[in-house]
């Protein structure tokens, strides 16, 4: 670490008491020239929700898209640091991208189903990893977690697009939890539902980390406070000319909003911005 | 027009009702488009009817077997456009299956980030560039490049596989290999550029989602975005079949205007556009109302081909993405 580096605030690592899936180490991450987060350290637990907030452009969500990979599709995009997935470094040069998607899945913020039928929509993976058993049941199961089987199991051959926005970020949820992966992203998967969808998704959550390990980014405070365990808050720096994120705190989510230890995660979560 | 919200006494006078020249440019502009549409419909309706009007002796004349017959002589006033009908059809779909998958290749090369975009901008304008190339360059091209190269294989096919239907003449100049080949070429640009703006118009998101399933590229190209762009495609074949359908002079010295039907590619035969450029300037009074009614067959068939390719295109949309 240069000498300008060590002036800059770096958050205390946070002690997670269970068992930690995902170490993630960001050390740089750059858009081109663009220094988009530096130095933040988040590991994500076992069967547990661990919430990303902080205010816009501070890089939860860049962070987020690391953990999978899903950053390389932007050709400019550069990760320095390390993501230590079950001992190993997913960002090491053997491993493939895809065989990481594969493990932890995605889900995005706009509602993204494919265009093909609601079935076509959440056997897509299980065809992918080339399933053998029965596809109707593992559908049947998908989409009855993702609490859509009531509205959808009379149009199941009808386009995933002629859903309403709620549902079609449920069918969503469905497509990327049909194959089981090991872990679930979700990046802000709620933004573009109404209060009764959002409910419905936040209860799915909840259910979801019986088996899944969960790593949420969320605008919504209360989100956060109603699902996640955990609770990483993400600020971002523009004193000196540029927009870098970092992580500001992390810890328990009881911790974080009713006893934070920074100055600027308390204004932040009171709502005093500066 | 009269303000009836004189009323609104607190608006400021920032706000106000619009003049009566906007009001006017309004109308003017909107009859300037209802003429533009009515002249394109009006226009067309003529083209039929006097297409139609100076076909209707030999429609009279011969009826069905205009379609059925096989033969085209003047001197015993037979006339009969089947071997056109059919050259038509085989040179065009031989050319759409060709230029349609080196076409679709080309936009998924273009879009998928195989290359810097950059770099694909320049390719997409080389590649409708060749859609400026006039169709009788073509035919001289065809027939001074592309016959004598592909004289060597042609005979060597007919000679090891002869018994095969598709090789089963020799190739002796012009002929239906050669035809389609430069009509593949020539629709190539026009399904190129319709697929690549049908890929481009696939959300960023739709992208995110294959990839975030865990897709290898060929996984999230061929079950995502072929399907996702379907509409699209399909559109492109559409118009390049159109395209081949009606396309006249480089089948014209290509072709080799021989009455045949045959499943040989060496063997020449005759599209009805063909026959109509080669045969009107020295038609007489009789063959001029055969040909009028050979053209209206060949508006018949791209009118059909258009129409079925809406209904497909309907159908993969409403299948696809769900509207109605």
């Amino acid at each position: 670490m240069n000498a300008a580096a060590e002036t800059m605030f770096v958050a205390a690592p946070y002690q997670a008491a269970g068992k930690v899936v995902i170490e993630c180490n960001v050390a740089k991450i750059f858009y081109g020239d663009f220094l988009a987060v530096r130095d933040s350290q988040v590991p994500i637990e076992k069967r547990k929700i661990t919430g990303f907030i902080g205010p816009s452009g501070c890089g939860k969500s860049t962070v987020l898209r690391s953990l999978n990979r899903m950053n390389d599709l932007i050709s400019i995009f550069r990760f320095e640091g390390n993501v230590m997935y079950h001992g190993q470094d997913v960002y090491a040069k053997k491993v493939d991208p895809v065989l990481v998607r594969r493990y932890i899945g995605m889900v995005f913020q706009q509602p993204n189903p494919f265009s093909m039928s609601v079935y076509d929509n959440v056997a897509f993976g299980l065809r992918l990893n080339r399933y053998k058993g029965d596809m109707d049941e593992r559908v049947e199961k998908a989409l009855k977690r993702a609490a859509l089987w009531k509205e959808v199991k009379d149009k199941l051959k009808n386009s995933g697009l002629s859903l309403s926005g709620g549902q079609q970020q449920r069918l969503c949820i469905a497509r990327a939890i049909a194959t089981e992966p090991d872990v679930l992203l979700m990046d802000e998967p709620c933004s573009a539902l109404d209060p009764i969808a959002t409910r419905q998704v936040e209860e799915l959550m909840l259910e979801l980390k019986e088996r899944y390990t969960l790593a949420l980014v969320t605008h919504n405070m209360q989100q956060a406070t109603r699902v996640a365990d955990t609770t990483a808050f993400f600020s971002v720096d523009i004193s000196k000319g540029g927009r870098t994120g970092y992580l500001v705190e992390m810890g328990p989510t009881e911790q974080i909003f009713q006893n934070p230890r920074e100055t600027l995660t308390k204004e932040y979560i009171s709502g005093e911005f500066s | 027009m009269t303000n009836m919200f004189e009323a609104a006494d607190s608006v400021s006078p920032i706000s106000g009702p619009p003049r009566a020249l906007e009001y006017a440019n309004d109308r003017i502009f909107r009859g300037i488009a209802w003429t533009s549409a009515f002249l394109v419909i009006a226009l067309t309706g003529f083209i039929l009817w006097e297409v139609g009007r100076q076909a209707a002796p030999a429609i009279q004349a011969y009826g069905l077997g205009f379609i059925t017959g096989t033969e085209w002589n003047v001197n015993q006033g037979e006339f009969g456009v089947l071997p056109e009908i059919w050259g038509t059809l085989y040179s065009s779909l031989l050319a759409l299956a060709l230029g349609g998958l080196f076409g679709i290749a080309i936009a998924i090369f273009l879009t998928q980030d195989f290359i810097h975009h950059r770099l694909a901008m320049i390719f997409r304008t080389v590649i409708e560039m060749l859609a400026a190339i006039p169709s009788v360059v073509f035919g001289l091209w065809g027939i001074y490049i592309l016959i004598p190269l592909l004289k060597p294989g042609a005979e060597w096919l007919h000679d090891q596989l002869g018994w095969f239907p598709l090789f089963s003449t020799d190739l002796a100049g012009p002929g239906m290999a050669p035809a389609a080949l430069v009509l593949a070429i020539m629709i190539l640009p026009t399904v190129a550029a319709i697929t690549v703006d049908a890929f481009h118009r696939i959300p960023y998101k739709i992208k995110e989602a294959a990839y975030g399933m865990g897709t290898t590229r060929w996984e999230a190209i061929l079950k995502v975005m072929v399907p996702t762009a379907s509409s699209g495609i399909l559109a492109a074949l559409v118009l390049g079949f159109g395209r081949a359908l009606g396309e006249t002079m480089a089948l014209a010295m290509l072709i080799g205007n021989a009455n045949q039907i045959s499943l040989s590619l060496f063997s020449p035969a005759n599209t009805l556009a063909s026959l109509l450029a080669s045969t009107f300037p020295e038609a007489g009074h009789l063959e001029v109302q055969a040909l009028m009614y050979a053209a209206l067959v060949l508006l018949a068939i791209t009118f059909l081909v258009n129409v079925m390719g809406q209904m497909v295109q309907q159908y993969t949309i409403r299948k696809f993405e769900g509207k109605r």
